[in-house]
């Protein structure tokens, strides 16, 4: 076994895929579409996301393109407002939302915790169905030409102004909100009930602290974005007013509703992917998380700070003076667990043993993407320097260094680590550690220049502008054009793997998680017997005792 | 160069020549705004090196070919404190000083001349108090400080100048203010930045600062002959304001007088000061802000006034500093007829002109 890898495979001449696990053991539509296994619904949800990850990101092409030069020339005004709401509405709610929760945190945590499956294991399968209806109900507006709102929706534009289907779209993000809503109360109940024995909250691994906090947020957060649409769509057909100035209503109400969901669904897209983060790391240095409680209650801390932050998007809108120095000061404290993340994840690499497989790659570079996103974000929630850089282009490279640079790079990190015990292959490692640099340089690329871009002034939702900025412009479309790449690479050599990948085996990582400690792909019921948890997190001198006297027994 | 292609080498060439990392400074907030800015951008890369360093060094350090077996720690709660405190600290620094900006920018000083600016679906149109209109520009004078105050009559927009450091959302129904001072003449660009339907992009146009001079004569060969206040009791003649609000004493409307500043206390009993945005209200929507008193008679005016018309009645009302000049409007009332509002007699012109300027 080479030093440079922690990767032990089985015997490739005599490693066979278990004959008998989740994949085969039901054959047919049918069994995938009545389906209740969690992994098989991780599965659905994998194929979905990346369906609109695509369409999403060839939308951010078109954009890219569009941009390339001052004038609108390429696309109409009008044809560009529609695509960059589109690019946002996918992406947001059919993508980052749904990501790794609904994939990643569907296939593993009832694993992680020892359960069977999810606790309602029926509704897991409603809020497939639910997300793949509204994904259809998005798809069918963009063919029946499109929504023009930007995906914040703001009022009045989007109550009086516009004519395009503005109701059709907030009609799918309802029922999207509907499907995390149940996603986020399956894994709260299943994290309080379904525990095996000896798994106490504290030696959960941090995968299942972050996405209980997110779980929180989810079911929390999104009925206020259900209520929030669908006044906004009874002022389009009814005019009740809420929003209506001339009708007595507030113009600005609708903002705080918006945010009150849509800043804490930040952290609902990030914070499962940090969990994805504080595997990884832990896995491939062979250490225990630096600080395990810091981090967890961190995860605890930002999802109860984050419900008081929502007005610092609207420090400009005419709020009170005083209003904007509180919730600036409530963005402070936000920002600070996320530093305590990054620098514990650091430090857990100190005196580690650490190997540069992919996943962990895509996890170095989501550290440093990240720490750039979370610190521009203070740039944005401090007040003075806000109304400069508030609605240009600023912003725009903040959200996307913290949703792409952070999130897809844990998603795809998440993917890459989780992908030998989904499929029972490996993925090839050379040509993936390829893609994950591609990916971080032509991210750095793309969103870089988009700071310097917003610093000059340059605003958001421009399809023309002034020259100068052209030469930015042509920088960000030309990274943006390495990053599809790097995005189309994985889903090349992911779906080769599926037949010719090498067999995994149970743990090819060696990582300690109990989801590792069962054949890959796992059968229906997950684990042969209940499993018992007699060990901490991360304690990797329980694992190697457990394989020594494995090694032994066989002896 | 022959090698390089040449729509390449110009693109660099034009890049190099307009190199710019920041935009102009050209108002007293910018330098104090880039000074907080250029602060986190330092103590940004500094955090970021120290991030970049840990993970570079512990990787070469603990690589597993140098350091095949991982020593467990657990944590370390004095080290955890230190990198809780410390980004604290320097998070509550930024945000002190970035209220205090922030303060600052949207407050304006008393002697601010100020200049209504109405957004609409896709045009910035400005009102000086010397009646001069225009579209899609501002022109100001060097060293003077200027309040805006923003109005949309659509949707949301937002007044960015990015040479200023200063940006302010424009929004229907309710007046927003926000202040600057110029310190450097030429022409700078002015943007709206919220998204506002199909011809944002096209909501553009050009912040010019003058000299003392120059804003002389621009005022001058730009003015239609009335000022704001003007244009404004003229429309509070044709709206027959003044038969309700005259200075009689069986008047069924309070007296207008030195209203603009003064606390008033309304049928329900609330207390409030007769700011712009109050009058505006008052105009629109008088139901609601009875003076105590008086009859709930007024009618609403909403729909019949444009906002600049109601800004036009509100730098009226402003002006109003005696009930002569409410009588010399109501003499105006008498004697025009309604079908022509524009034409108007001599006297009130010069009483106007004495009285009422900026």
């Amino acid at each position: 076994m080479s030093t440079s890898t922690i990767v032990s495979l089985p015997d490739q001449s005599t490693a066979r895929i278990p004959k008998m696990n989740y994949l085969t053991k039901e054959n047919g539509l049918l069994s995938w579409l009545l389906t209740s296994d969690h992994k098989r619904i991780a599965t659905l949800y994998l194929i979905s996301i990346t369906f609109f990850f695509f369409i999403g990101g060839a939308l951010a092409g078109l954009i890219r393109l569009e941009l390339l030069t001052p004038q609108s020339d390429l696309m109409a005004a009008d044809t560009y407002n529609k695509v960059f709401t589109m690019h946002g509405v996918i992406m947001v709610f059919f993508f980052l939302v749904p990501s790794v929760p609904a994939t990643l945190g569907n296939f593993f945590i009832p694993m992680m915790i020892g359960a069977k499956d999810l606790a309602l294991p029926k509704i897991n399968l409603l809020s497939w169905y639910l997300y793949i209806v509204a994904g259809f109900m998005a798809i069918f507006t963009m063919a029946a030409g499109g929504v023009d709102t930007g995906w914040t929706f703001t009022t009045p534009l989007s109550t009086h102004y516009l004519n395009t289907h503005v109701i059709s779209t907030g009609l799918a993000i309802f029922v999207a909100g509907f499907s995390s809503i149940f996603t986020g109360l399956n894994f709260i109940v299943t994290i309080h009930k379904m525990r095996c024995p000896g798994m106490t909250w504290f030696r959960l691994p941090l995968f299942v602290w972050a996405h209980y906090a997110a779980s929180i947020l989810m079911v929390l957060g999104t009925p206020v974005l259900a209520i929030t649409l669908v006044l906004v769509v009874l002022e389009r057909t009814v005019h009740i007013g809420v929003f209506d100035p001339a009708l007595g209503g507030d113009p600005l109400l609708f903002q705080h509703l918006f945010w009150f969901y849509s800043h804490p669904a930040v952290y609902i897209m990030i914070l499962p992917g940090m969990g994805v983060i504080s595997e990884v790391i832990s896995t491939f240095s062979r250490k225990r998380v630096f600080g395990y409680t810091a981090v967890a209650f961190s995860s605890v801390a930002i999802a109860v700070f984050g419900f008081f932050v929502w007005a610092h998007h609207m420090f400009i809108m005419g709020i009170s003076n005083y209003a904007a120095l509180v919730f600036s000061l409530l963005t402070m404290l936000v920002a600070v667990p996320s530093a305590i993340k990054i620098f514990n994840w650091a430090f857990t690499l100190y005196k580690g043993s650490i190997t540069f497989e992919t996943p962990m790659l895509y996890a170095f570079g989501f550290m440093g993407l990240f720490t750039i996103g979370g610190m521009t974000g203070v740039f944005l929630g401090t007040t003075g320097t806000d109304i400069h850089l508030t609605e240009t282009y600023f912003i725009v490279a903040h959200f996307h260094f913290v949703m792409v640079g952070g999130m897809l790079m844990a998603f795809l990190s998440g993917i890459h680590f989780w992908w030998p015990k989904w499929t029972g292959r490996m993925y090839p490692e050379k040509i993936s550690q390829f893609a994950a640099v591609v990916t971080f340089i032509g991210f750095c690329f793309t969103f870089f220049p988009q700071f310097i871009l917003g610093t000059l002034g340059m605003p958001r939702r421009y399809a023309a502008y002034p020259p100068e900025f052209q030469v930015l412009n042509v920088f960000s479309t030309a990274g943006a054009t390495i990053l599809g790449v790097g995005y189309l690479l994985p889903i090349l050599y992911l779906t080769w793997s599926l037949k010719y990948g090498e067999i995994a085996g149970d743990n090819p990582w060696q990582a300690t998680g109990l989801e590792w400690q069962t054949q890959s792909p796992p059968l229906t019921e997950n684990f042969t017997e209940l499993p018992i948890m007699d060990h901490e997190a991360y304690d990797y001198e329980w694992l190697e005792n457990k394989q020594a006297k494995e090694v032994a027994s066989v002896q | 160069m022959s090698h390089i292609s040449p729509v390449l080498w110009q693109f660099l060439v034009k890049w190099m020549t307009n190199f710019a990392l920041y935009p102009p400074e050209a108002s007293t907030i910018a330098p104090q705004m880039d000074a907080l800015y250029f602060f986190m951008v330092l103590v940004s890369l500094i955090g970021l090196t120290i991030v970049i360093l840990l993970i570079v060094s512990f990787s070469i350090l603990y690589s597993r070919k140098r350091h095949p077996k991982a020593v467990q720690i657990e944590g370390s709660t004095l080290l955890e404190a230190t990198w809780t405190i410390i980004p604290l600290g320097l998070f509550l620094i930024m945000f002190v000083w970035g209220a205090l900006i922030y303060f600052r920018v949207f407050t304006p000083p008393a002697n601010a001349m100020n200049i209504y600016v109405v957004g609409k679906q896709w045009m910035w149109k400005a009102e000086h108090p010397g009646g001069q209109h225009e579209i899609n520009s501002l022109h100001i004078p060097v060293d003077q400080p200027i309040q805006l105050t923003l109005i949309s009559q659509d949707v949301f927009h937002s007044f960015s100048i990015p040479a200023f450091r200063v940006k302010r959302e424009a929004i229907p129904g309710r007046y927003t203010t926000v202040w600057f001072q110029a310190t450097a003449t030429g022409t700078y660009h002015l943007f709206c930045t919220q998204y506002c339907g199909t011809n944002h992009s096209a909501m553009i146009g050009d912040v010019v600062v003058l000299s003392a001079d120059d804003y002389k004569k621009w005022l001058a060969s730009s003015t239609s002959g009335d000022s704001l206040a003007q244009n404004g009791e003229r429309l509070f003649a044709s709206l027959s304001c003044a038969a309700c609000h005259n200075t009689r004493p069986d008047a069924r409307g309070p007296s207008l007088a030195n209203v603009y500043g003064s606390k008033l206390t309304l049928s329900s009993g609330e207390q409030i000061t007769a700011d712009d945005a109050y009058l505006r209200e008052a105009i629109l929507n008088p139901s609601q802000h009875i003076t105590q008193g008086y009859a709930p008679i007024m009618p609403t005016y909403q729909g019949q006034v444009s906002e600049e018309g109601v800004i036009a009645l509100v730098e009226y009302i402003k002006h109003l500093d005696s009930d002569y000049r409410i009588q010399q409007t109501t003499t105006t009332t008498d004697l025009l007829p309604e079908s022509q509002p524009t034409a108007k007699p001599a006297a009130t012109k010069q009483a106007a002109q004495g009285k009422v300027n900026p």
